[in-house]
């Protein structure tokens, strides 16, 4: 697993042969046909119609698209392990939607709860996670969204996270298992 | 079917309810964020789940064209739901908003 | 009768949206302003495809619908990015 680049920080000229810096690069044929195949089942979906004209409209913007913007949606440096990636990924989902529903019942308790003032204690956390990579920073961020009582209000590129937790419970709970399943995506 | 769809369809409602109840209860824009980021992608989840049970009853492929497109949606509001929490909360932040406290309130 | 499932929850859906609306207008900063646009909007985008439902026309309500979450998604994060560094955001000043 390569580190993660620090895109704000300014590069010297010499690092670029050894840094994983999928912007100075190439992308690679296989991550421009996934980019198509994905932006042509989007338009398939959208336009809904199977005629010859309407297919070769959608050919013809999904080429364009994936000749320009191939390395945004699969990264260079990640592009080896990205199917078994994208299974653990799969994976990971059903778990993380029990989470999603359990935050929610918690979150619609506590605002119906008549006397709501005293059971949260609102506070501000910061904790440094072992998660490297843009992409499982992002995963990693969203999914602390989503659970329960906890608001990611920083992440930094090194993966310092600044967290809002509704309460001292929900606070201790990271990171948690959480950390370890989103780490073992990205492995 | 019509039964699934009624119930995802409640269900979605009650959730979109103690979202709007929290976002008015809540003391100050960080608590809010909760109820607002949670709350209101898990009724649009289940509102929208049961109107493409209910566009499914009757299955043909331009019906399933637009459950897919239903389901589009859902995904899409899940990938952004997050991050406009994320950018309200670190608007906030980078202001110097500081979020209420218990502690604080009793000192006053 | 799913048809009026369908009214009494778009009616019902409509209510709803008078309580972020209240934070909407008389919220104490203009992020709370911001919350109760987002929630409001995330309460159409369902609307939306319920209207399609009622006229039975929902393949081309769900592309509008499709388009209005992201114009929501897109509104939310440019208008918290044009007041993160502005005067004007608090309710009283800080410096204790």
């Amino acid at each position: 697993m390569a580190p993660p680049v620090n895109v704000f920080s300014e590069e010297k000229p010499g690092d670029n042969e050894k840094a994983p810096n999928h912007r100075g690069s190439q992308p690679r044929f296989g991550a421009r046909v996934l980019t198509f195949l994905v932006c042509f089942a989007t338009w398939i979906v959208l336009s809904g119609r199977f005629d010859l004209f309407h297919l070769a409209l959608g050919v013809i913007a999904s080429c364009i698209v994936s000749t320009i913007s191939a390395d945004i949606l699969f990264p260079v440096h990640e592009f080896r392990q990205l199917p078994k990636m994208f299974a653990r990924f799969i994976l990971y989902l059903p778990w993380l939607l029990y989470k999603v529903f359990q935050a929610n019942l918690n979150v619609l308790y506590l605002s119906f709860h008549p006397r709501m003032r005293e059971r949260i204690d609102p506070q501000i956390i910061t904790f440094q996670s072992k998660i490297k990579g843009n992409m499982a920073l992002l995963i990693f961020a969203n999914s602390i969204t989503l659970t329960p009582g906890t608001v990611t209000v920083h992440v930094s590129v090194l993966g310092k996270y600044t967290v809002h937790a509704i309460d001292a419970k929900s606070a201790e709970a990271l990171p948690g298992k959480m950390e370890r399943k989103v780490e073992k995506i990205f492995e | 079917m019509t039964v699934i769809s009624t119930i995802l369809l409640i269900s979605g409602l009650i959730f979109f309810t103690g979202g709007s109840v929290g976002i008015l209860r809540f003391p100050d824009f960080y608590a809010r964020l909760h109820p607002a980021g949670k709350l209101d992608t898990m009724g649009l989840f289940m509102t929208l789940s049961g109107m493409a049970v209910y566009v499914l009853s009757d299955f043909t492929v331009s019906a399933l064209l637009t459950a897919l497109k239903i389901m589009l949606i859902v995904v899409f509001i899940f990938i952004t739901s997050p991050t406009a929490t994320h950018a309200i909360a670190d608007a906030g932040m980078r202001a110097g908003l500081w979020p209420w406290a218990r502690t604080r309130e009793e000192e006053k | 009768m799913m048809a009026q499932v369908f009214f009494y929850t778009g009616i019902f859906l409509c209510v709803l949206m008078l309580l972020p609306l209240y934070r909407a207008v008389f919220g104490p900063t203009v992020l709370d302003r911001i919350i109760g646009v987002n929630a409001i909007g995330s309460k159409t985008t369902a609307l939306l495809v319920l209207i399609g439902l009622l006229y039975q026309q929902v393949e081309m309500f769900v592309d509008i619908a499709l388009a209005y979450a992201t114009l929501n998604f897109i509104a939310v994060l440019a208008t918290s990015r044009y007041f993160q560094k502005r005067k004007g955001l608090y309710e009283e000043p800080t410096n204790e």
